[in-house]
Parts: structure tokens; C-alpha cells; sequence
């Protein structure tokens, strides 16, 4: 039960640290990653902000932010409320959380970026606890400015 | 008529009359953007509303805005589409809070008057008042405080609404080439997929330049350099209606204008293909189209946008909220017969697009970087020559932005400015 709250708190530092290959090897080979408005979660929609259905897909993010994208220059701090923790059938863990994203840009102004809740599936494996499914449903459905890293 | 606006503080002049020059004033400016409200939004223009499929039913309606007003989109008993501004008669508060639903009438919680689907007021609480006393006088003449309704003409299921008697019929102000954009997407039945909001910190007409200057796309947008979706030297160009108010960018993949023409790239540090993708399967297009189009944005004057990215589709709303701000409403849709595998292949896809959209994330950040950029010296002028100076014409290349000097022209028609004109 630590061993997934401990798990979280290094997803949310490794983003803020910018680490973000790091980031990367708490997912497991079979992940899937996905942002989601609360509007469209309500109305049963299923379109996605950011879906990554393999991991493939999760480390092209990575790259394209490396290596292509331009977007604006700042520092994350996320805030990651109390993790309620529930074990299922077969190992399968699940986690969820509450969380507040704070962007800070190079003057050191800093802007609420995003609230909302993660909603994670567990795999215990051999090399420790891997993440099978992050589903963060984002509150802040309207992105201020624009969404390049990972909430 | 003549070539200057009054805005709040200052006078902004259009010297050149072919729109060249711009002046930065008309991007900040709170009396300009005031004007722009009445002389655009409410003027002789069809505003893109909603999509008759996001309210299949009787009752359903949107909250949606045209500029800065809000409007209720809905449909009534009879299956006719109306829209009306969002704001109640009697003391100017919103009539319908909730943001989308179904409802047997609007009323507004502050005084309870109720109006029916086509904005008439239905019911006053306490009309007569009590016992003779308060109320509303006799002559009070209900048919006379309804909503302020909007004109409404849809096209393949695409709802447009207008302030203004005046306006042309909706396929005369699209004009055959938009027309055509809208039949082409909206060809059969539509499955909403969901939707995606942006905010913006700066002027909405950056936007709409950004729009139509096809140019940016290959030199910003890095992903699709990168991974070759589409390259400025890629088969491309822009359509113009008209007027010149609408711009069609448009790209066929994997044609090539000239073998030698990345030398374009030379003196950036863009155009490098060598990084590939692990999972390019998102990449994939799946030919849907009778046209070899890959890449087709229409831009309908003033702030919507039909979007075609591959497989992606959308409508794109602009939501203006100062002259500072204003929100990016997207409707990304498919098709009610798409499989399970195209069903899939659009909803990752859609990864390219929108606020985090691996080719459109970049749109964000060079308005604000502009906005930023231009906030003194308003009367200091853009420069608007890729493509070459004079008469709008359609471009058969990428490497333009005449199609903004199209949206300018116009604008300027209806804001009352004739560019060039001595004052």
C-alpha cells in the first residue's frame, strides 16, 4: 500500500524535475496513458486531451516534446493529495488520487495549470510496482495556453 | 469611409490598401474589440453555432457564444432548430445555466420566467401581482419580451446562426468551394466523439491570421516536419471564396512541389527526418475522401473552422472574451458507420490535434508570443508580403500568407475602414 503511494509521489517529481525518460520506466510495457476532460467523461464522449495506448506511443510523446515541439518554456509542481489504495483479484492494484498542477514560467510567475483526479491500475512485478493504466481526468477541462507534459 | 479607426486611446491607420500592413493597435485595442462585437459578430456574417448532432432530440440544447454573447442552441417539439441569446428579458441574467441538457422550456432561476424553444416568454411568476397590487402593469405584452433570436440556416446538418437581416443566404456567403468543404465532411451521419477547449492569451484575430497563413505550418508545427506529414514543399495551397474572407489550407501527402525544394529549410535548425517514430501506426491515413486532400482547414469568416487532419475531424469554434483572450472550442466528430478499428484510429489520432496536439500544440504559444511582443507601439505595423502584394488571389503553394490580406480586407469592409484611403 506505501509501495503505491511512494509510486505516485515519484510520478508526480520526476515531471516536476522534468525527468521525464525516468517518468517513463514507472510504466509497464503493456501501459496506457490517457488525459480526459470531466466534460466529456459526464457526457460518455470518449474523445481524449493526450492517449498513449501502449507504451511506444507514451516514449514518441517524449520524443516529439525532446526532440519537435515548441511550447512554452516553465516548470511544473504537482500536488498530490492523500492516495486511497484498493487491491483487487490478482495482484491488480488500484490507486486513485487528487491532484493540483502549478506552472511557473521563467520570471517565477505561476499560474494554477490544472486540477483534477488520477485514477491508476497497479502491476506488481518483479523489479517492484509498475503502472498498467494512468487515467488522469482532468476538472480544468479548458487548457490554458496549451498541454505539452504530462499532467 | 476612410483608412483609420478610433480605438480607445489612439487612431490605427491602414496605409497600404491591399492589407499589407496592419496595424498592432487593432490586436489590443478594448473600444476596437467592442466594435468587433457589433460590426462582426452581430454583423453580416454567418456564425458557426453547433452540429444538429450534438442536439438529436426534441428539447436538447447547447450553451454555445457568438463573439463574446451567449446563445442556446436547440431544437423544439417540431424538429426546427432556433437560437437565441442567453440572457433574460427582465433583468439581463443567464436564462439556461447548464451547459448542454434536455428541457421541457428555459427558465431562469432569478425571477423564474420561462421562454419556450424559440426564445418566446411562456410564463411571468406573479404577473398580476397579489391581491391587485404589484405585478406587472396590463398592457404588459408578453410576445414583446422575448429572447433576442438569432437567424438560423444549417447546411448537411451544420448549424449557423446570424444577428443581421441583412446577410446572404448561407450557401451564398460560404460560396461554392466552403460550401463544398462542409458537404464533403458532413456527407453522412456524424458521431460526436467529444470535445477539447483552449484558452489563449491573446487577440482572436491572431488566430484567425494563424489560420491563414499556411506558411507557419511547415516551419513550426516541428512534428510534422519531423515525421513528414506535411512540409512546405509538400503538394499544397490555399483557396480563397469571393470575397476572400474564408481560406481553404490545404496539403496532399506525399507529393513533392520541387525535387530540391527543402533547400528552403537551409539556416534553420528544421527539416532534419531523421528521428522516426516508435508507434507511427497514429500516422496511418486511411483514405476516406474522394479527394486526395490529407491535410484541409477551412476557415469560415470570422472565427469557425472546419478541420481535416487525416482522420482527425473537428470543428473549431473561436470564443472571443477581451481583446487579451479568447477560448478554442473543438467538436472533434466521425462517422455513425465508422468500425471499431476506425473508431479507434480517430480517437488516437486525435493526438495531433487540439491543445496538446503533437502538430497544433504550438499554435498557442505563437499568439501569446506575438501578443506579448506587440503590447506598446500600437501603431506600428505588420508586414504581410509572403506571396507577393496586391489582388487575393488562390495560392498554389504554401509559402503565403496572402489568405490573411483576404480575411483583413474584409474585416476592414465591415468595421467601416477603407484601407489605403488618405484620411
Amino acid at each position: 500500500m506505501t509501495e503505491a503511494a511512494t509510486l505516485i509521489e515519484t510520478y508526480g517529481r520526476l515531471l516536476d524535475e522534468d525527468r521525464l525518460e525516468d517518468w517513463l520506466d514507472l510504466f509497464a510495457e503493456t501501459c496506457r496513458y490517457e488525459i480526459v476532460s470531466r466534460e466529456n467523461r459526464a457526457q460518455n464522449l470518449p474523445l481524449s486531451l493526450m492517449l498513449c495506448d501502449n507504451k511506444d506511443m507514451l516514449r514518441d510523446r517524449i520524443h516529439s516534446l525532446r526532440h519537435a515541439n515548441i511550447f512554452n518554456i516553465h516548470r511544473d509542481c504537482h500536488v498530490v493529495g492523500l492516495v486511497r489504495v484498493e487491491a483487487g483479484q490478482g495482484g491488480q492494484i488500484s490507486a486513485t488520487a487528487a491532484y493540483s498542477l502549478f506552472q511557473s514560467n521563467q520570471d517565477g510567475e505561476t499560474r494554477l495549470f490544472s486540477v483534477g483526479r488520477y485514477h491508476f491500475e497497479l502491476l506488481a512485478s518483479e523489479g517492484g510496482m509498475l503502472i498498467e493504466t494512468a487515467t488522469v481526468v482532468v476538472d480544468t477541462g479548458t487548457i490554458l495556453t496549451l498541454l505539452a507534459t504530462p499532467i | 469611409m476612410s483608412a483609420s479607426i478610433r480605438g480607445q486611446n489612439a487612431t490605427f491607420h491602414f496605409p497600404a490598401a491591399d492589407c499589407s500592413r496592419i496595424p498592432y493597435g487593432m490586436y489590443l485595442d478594448p473600444e476596437i474589440y467592442a466594435l468587433e462585437q457589433q460590426r462582426i459578430f452581430h454583423g453580416p456574417v454567418w456564425n458557426y453555432l453547433a452540429l444538429e448532432a450534438e442536439i438529436p432530440e426534441p428539447g436538447d440544447f447547447r450553451v454555445v457564444a457568438v463573439g463574446d454573447t451567449p446563445v442556446i442552441v436547440n431544437r423544439d417539439r417540431e424538429g426546427r432548430i432556433h437560437a437565441m441569446v442567453n440572457r433574460c428579458a427582465h433583468r439581463g441574467s443567464i436564462v439556461q445555466r447548464a451547459a448542454y441538457g434536455n428541457a421541457r422550456a428555459h427558465t431562469r432561476c432569478y425571477h423564474q420566467w420561462s421562454y419556450d424553444f424559440s426564445g418566446r416568454l411562456l410564463n411571468v411568476p406573479f404577473q398580476k401581482g397579489i391581491g391587485g397590487k404589484g405585478g406587472l402593469s396590463k398592457d404588459f405584452d408578453k410576445s414583446c419580451h422575448g429572447l433576442q433570436r438569432l437567424h438560423v440556416q444549417t447546411l448537411s446538418g451544420v448549424i449557423f446562426g446570424s444577428f443581421s437581416g441583412s446577410v446572404k443566404p448561407l450557401e451564398d456567403y460560404l460560396g461554392p468551394v466552403f460550401a463544398h468543404q462542409v458537404r464533403r465532411l458532413f456527407t453522412k451521419p456524424v458521431r460526436i466523439l467529444g470535445y477539447q477547449r483552449q484558452r489563449i492569451f491573446g487577440n482572436w484575430k491572431l488566430y484567425t491570421d494563424n489560420l491563414r497563413d499556411p506558411n507557419h505550418g511547415g516551419l513550426l508545427h516541428m512534428f510534422q516536419i519531423t515525421f513528414g506529414i506535411a512540409r512546405l514543399s509538400s503538394k499544397g495551397g490555399a483557396q480563397l471564396d469571393a470575397e476572400g474572407k474564408h481560406n481553404l489550407s490545404w496539403a496532399a501527402q506525399g507529393g513533392r512541389a520541387e525535387a530540391d525544394s527543402d533547400d528552403g529549410y537551409a539556416g534553420t535548425d528544421r527539416g532534419d527526418m531523421a528521428i522516426t517514430l516508435r508507434d507511427p501506426s497514429m500516422l496511418r491515413y486511411a483514405k476516406e475522401f474522394s479527394e486526395d486532400l490529407t491535410l484541409a482547414i477551412s476557415s469560415i469568416f470570422p472565427g469557425a473552422a472546419l478541420q481535416q487532419i487525416g482522420n482527425t475531424l473537428a470543428v473549431r469554434q473561436i470564443r472571443t472574451r477581451s481583446a487579451n483572450e479568447f477560448d478554442i472550442v473543438s467538436t472533434f466528430f466521425g462517422y455513425q458507420d465508422d468500425d471499431a478499428e476506425m473508431a479507434r484510429h480517430r480517437l488516437r489520432k486525435a493526438n495531433l490535434a487540439g491543445p496538446a496536439g503533437l502538430v497544433s500544440m504550438e499554435d498557442g504559444e505563437a499568439v501569446e508570443l506575438v501578443h506579448r511582443a506587440i503590447v506598446r507601439d500600437g501603431d506600428c505595423h505588420s508586414v504581410v508580403e509572403f506571396g507577393g502584394r496586391g489582388p487575393v488571389t488562390d495560392q498554389e503553394n504554401l509559402v503565403s500568407d496572402v489568405p490573411m490580406r483576404g480575411f483583413w480586407l474584409h474585416y476592414c469592409k465591415l468595421m467601416g475602414i477603407t484601407p489605403g484611403e488618405d484620411a
